[in-house]
């Protein structure tokens, strides 16, 4: 099992994103933006960052990147694609996931451990956990507030295409507590909070237990993993 | 400045022309070395790059001849791991296991004070970049801030700029930020001060050096283009006081893009990857002036320049404005000529714009033409190695020793647990002990995944060595009531107390850089109190035998005749050989004993106790006993090593009262307190037993279970131990229970904690 992991130009959490593949069982390949070649991956990762210095919209200039035409297209016809934070914009910004995501409302960068629930367990990247389990997962942006017309919230909302939704705070003003998304297919998911931070005990979120200890996030990993193997 | 070419060739025939050295900075017999240095009268563009190179800022012209000590009070021991000393961007200490740290701490002060958001920016940016310049991977930031008093409306213009400009930079880097200091005393109000800090991890045999070496090869320039800010930051801004009647000074700062950083970042690591470079020498402070004179004075001593290759970002800009642009995400490196095709590969792969601007000579000159013409013929290291060195006049302040006999130990006392309650959440809620995450959840400490303690621990800590786990730890001290007290001894307490902060976590400490923020040098007193904490400081450091690696001095912090407190900020680094070992600052279980490490002496002065209550300041900071220290964290380290402990908190600002308050908010597992042994051991009342300052006390969780193994390491080390209380209770009943003092719940201490800074700056 493969998974690639693309590097844009200001992508900051690329290697962290390969080392959580690693910890799930799989072989991290780095891809560049710049070239036309998925190097045969049966997954692949959009990471986390602020690609081309979040100039014009966060993600934009990064979903018009060479790879990305590749990344449309397989995505398309079924491939396992997962944005995180910085990589949820450019699938926004891609038009493979509907709606926007704007400055945080209350106009600063934030980071915080966040609880969010498993709205949907059905997606290629979720079936590890089980439906509406509350997990601990990172999160760290300055622009998160996610934004839809109520036309398309109602079809997120009534076709299960929420995947992941915060609890307790709603760090970012997002609409409905909407902290990830999926495509009806259930192969693109994108989602604010980062999971490739909570895969390492010793280097996670807190938890009630311990200091550090948060490990929620290695599922959506291991997820993917055991879709692609069956 | 002039417009039109002022030659080499024409200056000599123009002996009598006016030049503006004095609006430049420099004084008339700095100007009139110069002349002599020459033989002739400078070109305008070499007094550009003399002016800039021979601020305080650059030159270090006051600051010299103290700072030689920390090269010459040195053990053997304390070069054992040292690869690279003081005088390189940055220093470098071998960890081990075919690993190096470096690390370094910078000011960035009178920039953030004009305009914060940039100034804070460009300070991380700038430091990173030094980091960087050594061949290393950064792999964290921290920063030291002190803003003036919160209540003046003045303050959170500074603490919103200031905080997004770090956030917005580091963030956007990828770097985590890892710890740091801040504290507000009205002192800074119109001094604030920023200072940065980077660490960056290589693998030994990728060391790199700023030298220009090898006759022939190239001179590059790439990164971003060169503009118009910045200009004459450093000898303007860094080297003069604020003049509350001057004019704006904005056009000074410079202006940050932490994404071409970034990018400079992955690309420079690729080149070195590669081996393409033979020097390299990031553009700080003086520019281009700066790059081409060291590195020129650090290699075969001579450059050719040809300025017109520079890329510039506004082409009205005159050779003067050039030199001494302060843009910001800019490198110099030299590249030899048969690899210079591979260079441009690599850094055309990033889209790093790049300029070759001339090579190497044997002239032992630095010779630049712009337009054709020669407008500067210079021995290179008489700009940048050989500028003046001053010997300030020094003189013991009229005020100390009146201040020095106002000892906090008269002051009123609460005289009943009610009072000592309300004392104590006084001192939770004060702005200088309150939670800070209205600051620090604005930071991203994930990013990397080697993170292995951030803020609020009392040091912060990062994995080195995915496999083995080898890491470091690295904390910062500094308090300028204790340098206002007496410089030299708060000199050897910030050392004492970074030391202390790595030690609690399970490391080694093994090095020091330092920040030295101080007010005019040309005030008398000010220098003595410079020259005082340089000395202690220095002696404290071959006492606890660790090097000096590296630092910087920020003069100047005064506005009219207000100086800052002598503010010395003291960076430990600390090795540890796997960060699975660390040791959290707070209690996470319930029903462990909880001890304290070390002796409580009668010390209120100086203390956060004296400055909430009392708002006072007076008498003689506490005693230190490095000795002590290091026995302590051998102790530490001992107790580690056996995984005794629970979690370690350091005792310093507010006591034992503000080491409890922190350990029962962070994980909310309350307390069970007696102070009885503490008060009839040590001979002190209760007030001191919470609220004094003494050093070389630690506060520590222990299991049940290694209680007799934890009192055996105490007691073969000779070292005074108390069990003071045992952790108790968790959720809506957490409580810290002082026994036959006060009960306060939990919550009502995390509440006044965070109340604070949110009310001033929410």
């Amino acid at each position: 099992m493969r998974i690639g992991v693309i590097t844009f130009p200001g992508s900051l959490d690329d290697r962290d994103a390969q080392r959580a593949i690693s910890l799930a069982g799989a072989e991290p390949v780095a891809l560049w933006h710049g070239e036309h070649d998925l190097h045969g991956v049966d997954a692949i990762v959009l990471p986390g960052g602020f690609s081309y210095g979040d100039y014009l919209r966060c993600g934009a200039i990064a979903s018009h990147s060479p790879i990305m035409a590749e990344v449309i297209d397989a995505a398309n016809k079924g491939l396992p694609v997962l944005g995180i934070c910085n990589g949820f914009q450019m699938l926004v910004e891609a038009h493979l996931l509907p709606g926007g995501l704007i400055r945080n409302d209350h106009g600063k960068f934030v980071r915080r451990d966040q609880v969010i629930r498993v709205e949907n367990n059905t997606t290629a990247w979720t079936t590890d956990f089980s439906a509406g389990e509350e997990i601990v997962i990172p999160l760290k942006n300055g622009e998160g507030g996610y934004i839809a017309s109520d036309e398309t919230l109602k079809q997120l909302e009534g076709d299960g295409l929420v995947a992941f939704r915060y609890m307790g705070v709603n760090p970012n003003g997002s609409l409905n507590d909407i902290a990830g998304l999926t495509n009806a297919r259930g192969n693109v998911v994108g989602l604010m909070p980062h999971p490739e931070h909570a895969v390492e005990a010793g280097f996670g979120p807190n938890t009630d237990f311990r200091m550090r200890s948060g490990v929620d996030g290695l599922k959506v990993f291991t997820s993917v993993l055991e879709g692609v193997l069956s | 400045m002039a417009h039109v070419a002022d030659t080499v060739e024409n200056a000599p025939a123009t002996p009598e022309k006016e030049q503006p050295y004095a609006a430049l900075g420099l004084k008339p017999d700095e100007y009139a070395k110069i002349r002599e240095i020459l033989g002739r009268r400078p070109t305008s563009g070499e007094l550009a790059m003399y002016s800039v190179m021979w601020s305080e800022h650059c030159s270090y012209k006051s600051s010299k001849i103290y700072l030689r000590q920390f090269g010459q009070k040195v053990s053997p021991k304390m070069k054992e791991h040292l690869m690279v000393g003081m005088g390189e961007n940055a220093g470098v200490v071998d960890i081990g296991e075919g690993w190096a740290v470096t690390f370094k701490v910078e000011s960035h002060n009178h920039p953030s004070y004009i305009e914060p958001f940039q100034g804070a920016a460009t300070g991380v940016g700038g430091i990173v970049r030094d980091i960087i310049s050594m061949g290393a991977r950064p792999v964290a930031v921290m920063d030291q801030l002190r803003f003036g008093a919160v209540e003046n409306p003045d303050t959170a213009r500074v603490v919103h700029g200031v905080v997004g400009g770090i956030s917005f930079y580091g963030n956007c880097l990828g770097l985590p930020n890892i710890g740091g200091e801040t504290y507000f005393d009205a002192v800074y109000q119109g001094n604030p001060l920023v200072n940065a800090l980077a660490v960056g991890v290589l693998r030994h045999e990728d060391l790199h050096l700023a030298n220009a070496s090898g006759v022939g090869n190239k001179v590059v320039l790439f990164g971003a283009r060169t503009g118009g800010d910045g200009i004459g930051g450093a000898s303007i801004l860094a080297s003069d006081s604020f003049d509350k009647t001057g004019p704006t000074k904005r056009p000074a700062v410079q202006v940050g893009d932490p994404f071409a950083e970034k990018v400079l970042i992955e690309c420079c690591l690729e080149l070195y990857k590669n081996e393409l470079v033979e020097g390299i020498q990031d553009l700080g402070a003086a520019g281009i002036s700066c790059a081409t004179s060291e590195l020129a004075s650090n290699g075969d001593g001579g450059m050719f320049v040809e300025l017109d290759n520079v890329l510039l970002r506004d082409p009205t800009l005159t050779a003067e404005e050039i030199l001494m642009s302060e843009s910001q995400e800019r490198m110099m490196a030299v590249v030899k000529p048969e690899k210079l095709d591979a260079f441009m590969a690599v850094v055309n792969k990033w889209d790093v714009e790049t300029s070759v601007l001339g090579e190497v000579t044997d002239t032992g000159r630095l010779i630049i033409h712009h337009g054709g013409e020669e407008i500067v013929n210079v021995d290179p290291r008489t700009v940048a190695i050989d500028g003046p060195v001053y010997e300030r006049p020094v003189a013991y302040p009229s005020w100390i020793d009146e201040l020095n006999t106002k000892t906090a130990a008269v002051l009123p006392r609460a005289t009943d647990g009610a009072g000592l309650k309300e004392q104590f959440l006084q001192l939770v809620a004060s702005p200088n002990l309150a939670d800070k995450s209205l600051i620090t959840d604005q930071y991203d400490y994930y990013v990397m995944g080697n993170t292995a303690l951030a803020f609020p621990d009392d040091a912060g800590m990062i994995r080195v060595d995915e496999e083995s786990g080898l890491g470091f730890s690295i904390a910062t001290d500094a308090n300028g009531r204790y340098c206002q007290l007496d410089p030299y001894e708060g000199a050897r307490l910030a050392l004492a107390e970074a030391f202390r902060n790595v030690a609690v976590s399970g490391a080694t400490p093994m090095a020091v850089t330092d920040c030295l923020n101080f007010g005019s040098p040309e005030d008398p007193e000010v220098m003595w109190q410079f020259s005082r904490a340089v000395e202690g400081l220095a002696d404290a450091c071959l006492e606890m035998e660790i090097p000096v690696t590296g630092g910087n001095v920020s003069f100047y912090n005064q506005t009219g005749t207000n100086a800052i407190h002598p503010t010395p900020v003291v960076g430990v680094l600390g090795v540890i050989d796997d960060v699975a070992r660390r040791i959290p600052s707070s209690w996470q279980d319930e029903g462990q004993h909880i001890y304290l490490l070390g002796i409580t002496r009668e010390e209120l002065d100086g203390s956060a106790w004296a400055n909430t209550i009392h708002q006072h300041l007076g008498g003689r900071p506490p005693q230190v006993d490095l000795g002590r220290e290091m026995e302590l964290a051998s102790l530490i380290r001992g107790a580690s090593l056996e995984s005794l402990i629970g979690s370690a908190h350091d005792l310093s600002d507010g006591g034992l009262a503000q080491a409890l308050a922190e350990s029962v908010i962070r994980f909310g597992i309350g307390a069970r307190v007696w102070l009885d042994d503490i008060i009839d051991r040590d001979g002190i009342d209760a007030t001191n037993a919470l609220f004094s300052e003494s050093t070389s006390r630690v506060l520590v969780s222990v299991p049940r279970e290694d209680d007799v193994k934890f009192l055996g390491l105490c007691e073969a080390r000779n070292y005074p131990v108390l069990r003071i209380g045992v952790t108790d209770g968790t959720g809506a009943d957490a409580a810290l229970e002082v026994q036959g003092q006060f009960t306060v719940s939990v919550a009502e201490v995390r509440e006044r904690s965070a109340a604070t800074l949110p009310k001033y700056f929410g």
